[in-house]
């Protein structure tokens, strides 16, 4: 019968989704990038929307933050599922609103005069059914998917705005935007690149072949020559793994030096990153916000007698605090660090930052 | 002087008619020497005189052409050469001179207005130099040592080193001229070097300077042979381990030396020792506190009386040496030791970075105090010097923390100190350390933690520095190459040719973010450093 059987391959591709993200977060398997997991959840999430059995809009809200939660379980440090599912809610909510007849935009503010007027909380329990709903939620996630697949072509198009010719650019680590971006502005100006390779895991040598191959002027340098080398360098260009809500950044373990650095120099820092990576979690809120992987990485098992005496740790992950960006460049253009919580508003509903 | 000639056949190879340079070119080796001043007052007047009278060049005898002509010979092809290297002590000066001498003073006249113009500006500026040098000995010459007096003026102008000047390849030619004569090869620079260093040189380590060495060298002394294949190889590393190993190879040098006759073990001694020196720097660039131990030394040599017989001036060598390691290593050791033990309360968190050995001394003392404390080792590539570190300290039994320099933002908050080792402090203030050094006195500063200098007096340097680039050593870029997870990404660096490794082995530490240096003299802050060295020359 097509209801069970579609309902199976829904949960098997759950499972598998599952999986591979607690698979891919401890290094073991392949390592994907956000826009790839991004991606993916949310083509789960319409198929999610498709397959499974719901009446009205707060069932298929239930539904996906049930999931949701199981999925931002399985990886907590990979944040752009989270990201993924809210956006889908608030498409929910909004279709939801859209049919419903009333105007949502003016419920999107709680302004002072609303939290008064308003008399409690809100009606709204999403029970009335709608029959074009579905599909209207599947058009809108479909649109959404679109607008992930040409993220990063919409940061590397804002390039040339940024870099002049005969600059020094300074990277750390690995970034696919950041990668895009430079090569953008490489095929009209000529610039010089430094690349710190960010140890242990050293993605910075990846980048600087990539780099390289494209004609980019690259020198890789060791994460300890991070300020020695930054008095010559005009701009520092990073990609990160979460933009945080109150303008601050979840990024690779080096980079907090990286931004002191450029902060002493007074060189500007400037963040590529795509919308769907900003998420509505504050700094020190959870103890999820550092994630170290296995030691071994650091001090290897050759070293034998020392390591049952000493404790050894690696951070994935460091914070930069919001004082230490210049500008944040993302899909849909530049803005200053302090006008990210203005643009979490758009994305997020409040009621869902909490999943 | 005919003496001289026989047994200096293995510095020189011209005949004899240049006997004049030769011995004016051996004792030039000494500092200063009494001729040496007289040729510079010579030389001064003579400018002088010649910038009155522009065309007044056959007038001069030999001897003084010799300082201009050499001045001018070089001057026209690059005017903008720095004017403290055509100042006399460099033996290569008197070499190219008198082939160019006969030439130039028939040319003279016929030279160009601005042939002429740089001529005259090359000795302003070789006047300005010889104003220079001689302000460093005082107006009126002191025969024989060249102790300074207590003047105000330091020389302003000081000979740039080659090993800063790769770039420039008029000193290349006179290194390899030097080298040539003492028989010493020369090594060559490998690899693509980042333009921002192309002044200094890069070496490989798969490339050892012994390898163009004749066996059995005749030329240099065995252990030192040996030292400099350790210090190109990494075997003897770190600025204390460094200067007691050459200390000690020469302490070997001196007792396997017999004077030759009729010479002075004092000038000879001296001379001898200068290949040696020649050779170590080209295995690796001399480290400040292996420059103050060779200006000790040669010092030491050149006091020597030349009454004393040979096996008493030895031994009075070998004595001086050990009192210098006993004195400014071991027993500054002890000294900072006890200052610092004063700065390390119960319950400290100390994070410490790399390997330095008086650092660990530090520790290691402390715990046997019995104060409880906790070390955080930080650590960087490729050199990963903090392993040694934690071995040493986890042999004591003191509890340790390990994290590569990356993570150092994530461990800071839990830290109470810094104390960092140095390699050498500056005039003005600056710390030059192994790179990373001022990473962390930076993250440090930024999370309020105090960060403390342990540096022995006698690697406080003369020089200033207020960045990393101008002067500092490249490593082996192929170090940075690390195979991960099966694939090795820079393997072929050398074929792409828009790609560079740069392997940084120092870097300065601005004053602003060095809370207290603790050396032997005491705790002072990091602008007092110029007042040490004041006052040491004093006491010199």
């Amino acid at each position: 019968m097509p209801g069970p059987d579609k309902e199976t391959d829904l949960t098997e591709r759950i499972e598998a989704f599952l999986f591979d993200l607690n698979r891919g977060g401890s290094g073991a398997g392949p390592l994907r990038g956000s826009a790839e997991t991004a991606r993916e959840t949310t083509a789960l999430l319409r198929r999610i929307t498709a397959q499974a059995r719901w009446s009205s809009a707060g069932d298929l809200m239930e539904i996906i933050r049930n999931e949701g939660r199981r999925m931002t379980a399985a990886q907590p440090s990979e944040t752009t599922v989270g990201n993924m599912i809210r956006r889908v809610l608030k498409i929910i909510r909004e279709e939801y609103a859209r049919s419903r007849g009333s105007s949502e935009e003016a419920d999107q503010q709680e302004s002072l005069h609303k939290l008064l007027t308003s008399g409690g909380v809100s009606d709204e329990n999403f029970r009335q059914p709608f029959a074009a709903l579905k599909p209207n939620v599947i058009e809108a996630i479909n649109e959404l998917l679109t607008e992930l697949e040409g993220t990063t072509d919409n940061i590397a198009m804002q390039a040339l705005e940024h870099i002049h010719s005969n600059e020094v650019i300074m990277t750390i680590g690995r970034s696919r935007t950041v990668e895009a971006f430079l090569k953008d502005a490489a095929r009209k100006r000529k610039f010089h690149v430094i690349v710190a390779e960010c140890a242990p895991f050293c993605q910075g040598h990846e980048m600087a072949t990539s780099l390289s191959k494209a004609g980019i002027e690259t020198t890789v340098i060791t994460d300890a020559a991070i300020f020695a080398v930054m008095s010559r360098v005009n701009k520092v260009i990073i990609g990160t793994q979460t933009v945080l809500a109150n303008g601050g950044l979840r990024a690779v373990n080096g980079t907090h030096t990286l931004a002191l650095a450029a902060k002493h120099h007074s060189t500007p820092l400037i963040v590529c990153a795509p919308m769907f990576k900003l998420s509505p979690q504050f700094p020190n809120e959870e103890d999820t916000f550092h994630k170290f992987v296995s030691p071994h990485e650091v001090l290897p098992f050759t070293e034998g007698e020392i390591l049952s005496k000493v404790n050894v740790h690696c951070p994935v992950f460091d914070y930069v605090p919001p004082e230490l960006i210049t500008l944040f460049i993302s899909n849909i253009g530049g803005h200053a660090p302090s006008y990210i919580y203005r643009l979490m508003s758009e994305l997020y509903h409040p009621e869902d930052h909490e999943l | 002087t005919d003496v001289i000639i026989e047994s200096s056949v293995g510095y020189f190879t011209e005949g004899p008619e240049r006997k004049d340079d030769i011995v004016k070119a051996k004792q030039e080796g000494k500092e200063l020497t009494k001729e040496e001043k007289q040729r510079l007052r010579k030389e001064k007047k003579q400018q002088k005189k010649s910038k009155e009278k522009k065309d007044d060049k056959p007038s001069r005898d030999s001897e003084k052409e010799k300082k201009p002509a050499s001045a001018a010979s070089p001057a026209p092809q690059t005017p903008t050469q720095p004017p403290a290297q055509k100042a006399p002590s460099a033996a290569p000066a008197p070499v190219p001179v008198p082939a160019s001498e006969t030439p130039s003073a028939a040319d003279k006249p016929a030279k160009s207005k601005a042939e002429l113009k740089a001529e005259r500006r090359a000795r302003q500026e070789a006047e300005r130099a010889s104003k220079g040098k001689k302000g460093d000995v005082g107006p009126q010459a002191a025969p024989g040592k060249p102790k300074a007096p207590p003047s105000e003026l330091q020389p302003v102008v000081k000979r740039l080193p080659e090993h800063v000047q790769v770039d420039n390849p008029e000193v290349l030619k006179k290194l390899a001229k030097k080298l040539e004569r003492q028989q010493i090869p020369l090594r060559s620079d490998y690899g693509y070097k980042v333009s921002l260093f192309s002044h200094l040189h890069q070496y490989s380590r798969k490339a050892p300077l012994t390898q163009q060495l004749g066996i059995p060298s005749t030329v240099i002394h065995p252990a030192i042979v040996r030292l400099g294949l350790q210090y190109s190889q990494g075997i003897v590393a770190g600025s204390n381990a460094r200067s007691v190993a050459l200390l000690h190879a020469f302490k070997q040098v001196i007792r396997d030396y017999t004077t030759p006759p009729n010479e002075e073990l004092s000038r000879d001694l001296v001379n001898r020792l200068k290949p040696y020196i020649s050779f170590l720097n080209q295995c690796r660039p001399l480290s400040a506190s292996m420059g103050n131990a060779i200006k000790y030394i040669k010092k030491e040599i050149s006091n020597i009386p030349s009454q004393c017989k040979e096996e008493e001036a030895k031994r009075k060598l070998l004595n001086c040496i050990d009192c210098y390691i006993n004195e400014k290593i071991v027993l500054a050791a002890k000294a900072i030791a006890k200052y610092s033990i004063e700065k390390i309360s119960d319950g400290d968190v100390i994070l410490v970075y790399g390997c330095s050995s008086l650092v660990n001394h530090i520790l290691c003392e402390a715990f046997e105090k019995n104060r409880k404390f906790r070390v955080i080792v930080v650590d960087s590539r490729p050199r990963l010097e903090g392993r040694e570190a934690l071995r040493r300290l986890v042999q004591k039994g003191i509890n340790c923390t390990y994290v590569l320099i990356s993570a150092v933002s994530y461990i800071l908050p839990e830290v109470s100190k810094v104390f960092l080792g140095a390699h050498a402090l500056l005039a003005n203030g600056y710390v030059m350390s192994r790179v990373g050094t001022s990473q962390i006195a930076l993250v440090a500063k930024a999370f309020n933690v105090p960060v403390l200098v342990c540096c022995e007096t006698y690697k406080f340097c003369e020089r200033v520095q207020t960045d990393s680039f101008v002067s500092n050593e490249l490593d082996d870029p192929d170090d940075l190459i690390v195979t991960r997870t099966g694939t090795t990404q820079l393997e072929h660096w050398q074929e792409v040719p828009s790609l560079g490794l740069l392997n940084l082995v120092y870097d300065v530490t601005p004053p602003d973010f060095v809370d207290l240096v603790i050396t032997d003299l005491g705790m002072i802050p990091c602008t007092s450093v110029p007042v040490v060295l004041r006052v040491k020359n004093v006491d010199q």
